[in-house]
């Protein structure tokens, strides 16, 4: 059970907040296909940020005194490094629909195939070999959190929930979930939040109120592609070892899956991101997970295959899509550019 | 001379000629100039390699790797050219796949997920049928078919799904994408068409060759020696003029673009616009599912079967292939040789040079940008006077797609 909530949340935590990226893109009115490329463009900043500090050995004094709050910080620059990447490479698409008024459909895919092609290119310069990889050691090791970390001995029984929530997880995790409220608040509570809204619903009447639409718009984009960037190296960090090859898996297109099935609602959307999650940790395992402890994978004896599990959270959301397109929450104006001459 | 220019640019089949040809040179300078970049700040590469780098990008397709005294040789290559045909076989199918779909306004970025399902259902057929005692020519025959029906079957889902329910179709193209990967993958898993003959290759599916299913090359081989050329080049010649026959030339290709220009408007004037969507679906199906028969069918190409990670790049390359030509079936013959020209351009750079071969992706992806605001670069070619004309009209690339909203991308 632990082992299952754990891997639940590692696979759960970037969907949500890559989620939350296509919320700020699509709530300001930008459609945004682009999700996938840019997770991959901001996993291979991070992942590059990493190796090339470790080469550098800034960190190597810390790791060797288990001096994790730095080892933690290290994770964090690399997780802006990433966030940075996303916002700057989101401008492509910004500037192409805000700017140029272009199809955001077919500019969105334009940088899904820009990203893999980019990294891909680079890695092969890099690594001379398809796959980047952290200089020395692994992830666990460097920027997993231990019980021991935090004072406690190696035979200390935390009981269900520390086992579960301190032990062996990554800080990066948490700090995902915390800027997912954060934003979510901001995207609903504040005065940005409510404008950022505004030009996604009715672009026109924001702008007569005094709202400069085309810098919303892109607020909104670059926020989503920082998240995005941000979420991509989450995932090369916590599911592939801190390890970029110009592939997340779908992860971006699940995310897609996930907002849709979340109705454009942050409250929503966190619990898609479990349930996607919990199938995505089912596939990937379900022959060893062992949910009352009695010793028996039981859904190994049900006999049902992975690819099953793995199918699930797209069919869901085409079934979801399907119930509910009639009243439908899509942000009304999204995807029209927006023309100051119109009405 | 001048005069002659702007009369020229009044002419729309002109302007997205000019656009689609600006689209791909700075596309080009964009590989360039990376691979300039690259070679400059790379200790391990150095101003020769990124000149040779360049080059191979513009040339690549000539390039006769090199001579004796280690400098690039160049000339006709006719592997490189009949290697360059085999490839443009897929892309030219996935390219109409997807130019039939923008013709009726919607944007089929499901032909990967076709494409796999043509893939299977060609592979399985070609290999179960005993060619011992069914003649392979029929079975090739047979393969291909299944493999229309197969990728026209699974287009059609989201073609449904827009008629009847209204969802967007670009959310049910990708959704069916992933489905159509996991699906494949299951159906391989485990198996009896994977190949457990040859050590080291447990990922694969036999070739079709192995049960004598290929491809014929009557004197193809002949003219371009050392490539996998084969008359699936053909094939793919006479499904686009086909297409072009059927867009512009039949009621019901008629009927497919009325409701791709305005589906209110086609309804209204008797059009059954939501039996045109399913089956302008189902044809783009078919197509991407065509490419994937003509690919494998070949004979020597291998399917990797564990497949539920990754999409088959050949079905999102067919986006640039009809943006390139503007939807026009008889210019994607053309746009999807440069795009597998572009793919050869790659293959020597990896061979010849320390760069590799997605370079030429960037390339292909830098195109299809600017292809998303090929209006734009439009209207800088016509001049202010056309702003007006130009924003009136739907926009170039996807008719009928310029006002929608709300749909729930």
């Amino acid at each position: 059970m632990t082992f299952l909530i754990r891997q639940t949340l590692i696979y759960a935590v970037p969907l949500m907040i890559v989620a939350l990226a296509g919320v700020f893109a699509e709530r300001s009115g930008i459609i945004d296909l682009a999700l996938e490329g840019i997770m991959i463009f901001g996993a291979f900043i991070g992942v590059l940020f990493v190796n090339m500090v470790q080469e550098a050995g800034v960190f190597d004094q810390a790791k060797a005194d288990g001096d994790w709050l730095a080892l933690q910080g290290f994770a964090m620059l690399a997780m802006l490094a990433a966030a940075a990447a996303g916002a700057v490479f989101s401008l492509l698409l910004s500037f192409a629909s805000v700017n140029l008024k272009a199809d955001q459909t077919i500019g969105g895919t334009a940088l899904n195939l820009m990203a893999p092609a980019l990294v891909l290119f680079f890695i092969r310069i890099i690594a001379d070999q398809n796959v980047l990889n952290m200089a020395r050691g692994d992830a666990p090791s460097w920027f997993m959190l231990r019980k021991t970390d935090l004072g406690f001995s190696r035979t200390d029984d935390l009981g269900f929930l520390g086992e579960t929530f301190i032990h062996q997880v990554y800080l990066v995790t948490y700090i995902c979930i915390l800027l997912f409220v954060v934003l979510s608040v901001v995207l609903y509570r504040t005065k940005f939040g409510l404008r950022l809204r505004s030009c996604g619903e009715n672009p026109q009447a924001a702008d007569s109120l005094g709202i400069n639409v085309y810098q919303m718009r892109y607020a909104g984009t670059t926020i989503s592609g920082a998240l995005a960037g941000m979420g991509g190296f989450v995932y090369a960090l916590t599911t592939a070892n801190c390890s970029s090859n110009g592939d997340v898996a779908g992860f971006g297109f699940l995310a897609l899956a996930v907002m849709i099935f979340g109705n454009w609602k942050p409250l929503n959307i966190a619990g898609a991101a479990l349930l996607f999650g919990l199938f995505k940790c089912i596939a990937a395992s379900y022959t060893s997970i062992d949910i009352n402890g009695d010793g028996i994978c039981m859904l190994k004896e049900i006999g049902i295959s992975a690819h099953v599990y793995r199918m699930l959270p797209y069919i869901i959301t085409l079934v979801v899509l399907a119930f509910t397109s009639k009243k439908s929450r899509a942000p009304k104006a999204e995807g029209i550019p927006y023309d100051k001459g119109q009405r | 001379m001048r005069e002659r220019w702007s009369s020229l640019m009044k002419r729309d089949g002109a302007r997205t000629v000019a656009a689609s040809l600006i689209s791909i040179g700075i596309g080009l300078l964009v590989g360039c100039v990376i691979v300039l970049v690259v070679g400059l700040t790379n200790s391990g590469l150095g101003p020769g390699a990124a000149w040779d780098g360049i080059r191979l990008v513009l040339g690549g397709i000539l390039s006769t790797g090199r001579d004796a005294s280690g400098s690039l040789a160049f000339g006709f290559n006719p592997a490189n050219v009949g290697n360059m045909l085999f490839r443009a076989t897929p892309l030219i199918l996935t390219g109409l796949s997807v130019a039939v779909a923008f013709k009726t306004g919607l944007f089929n970025i499901g032909a990967p997920g076709q494409y796999l399902m043509g893939t299977a259902a060609t592979l399985i057929v070609s290999l179960s049928i005993p060619t011992a005692s069914v003649p392979a020519p029929l079975v090739w025959l047979l393969a291909f078919l299944s493999g229309i029906l197969a990728g026209a079957l699974w287009g059609a889902i989201p073609g449904l799904l827009k008629a009847l329910l209204n969802i967007n179709e670009v959310l049910a193209c990708i959704m069916t994408n992933w489905i159509a990967a996991n699906l494949v993958t299951w159906v391989f898993d485990g198996s009896v068409w994977r190949n457990i003959e040859e050590n080291g290759k447990t990922g694969y599916i036999y070739k079709t060759a192995h049960n004598g299913v290929e491809t014929a090359r009557w004197g193809l081989d002949a003219i371009f020696p050392g490539s996998q050329v084969n008359w699936g080049i053909g094939i793919a010649v006479v499904l686009a003029v086909a297409m072009y026959i059927f867009l512009t030339k039949t009621t019901m290709g008629y009927e497919l673009v009325c409701c791709g220009s305005n589906r209110h408007a086609a309804r209204y004037a008797g059009i059954d616009d939501k039996r045109d969507i399913v089956l302008s679906m189902a044809i783009a199906g078919g197509l991407a599912g065509a490419a994937a028969s003509l690919y494998y069918l070949s004979g020597n190409t291998e399917f990797f079967w564990s497949t539920y990670q990754s999409l088959p790049a050949v079905g999102f390359n067919g986006i640039p292939v009809a943006l390139l030509a503007a939807s026009d079936p008889v210019a994607i013959i053309f746009t999807g040789c440069f795009m597998s020209m572009l793919n050869i351009a790659g293959q020597q750079l990896t061979n010849l040079t320390g760069y590799n071969e997605y370079i030429t992706d960037v390339i292909i992806a830098a195109i299809v940008y600017l292809s998303a605001f090929s209006l734009a670069i439009k209207m800088m070619l016509g001049g202010r006077k056309k702003h007006k004309a130009a924003s009136l009209g739907a926009s170039p690339a996807v008719p009928g797609k310029a006002e929608k909203g709300g749909e729930g991308v």
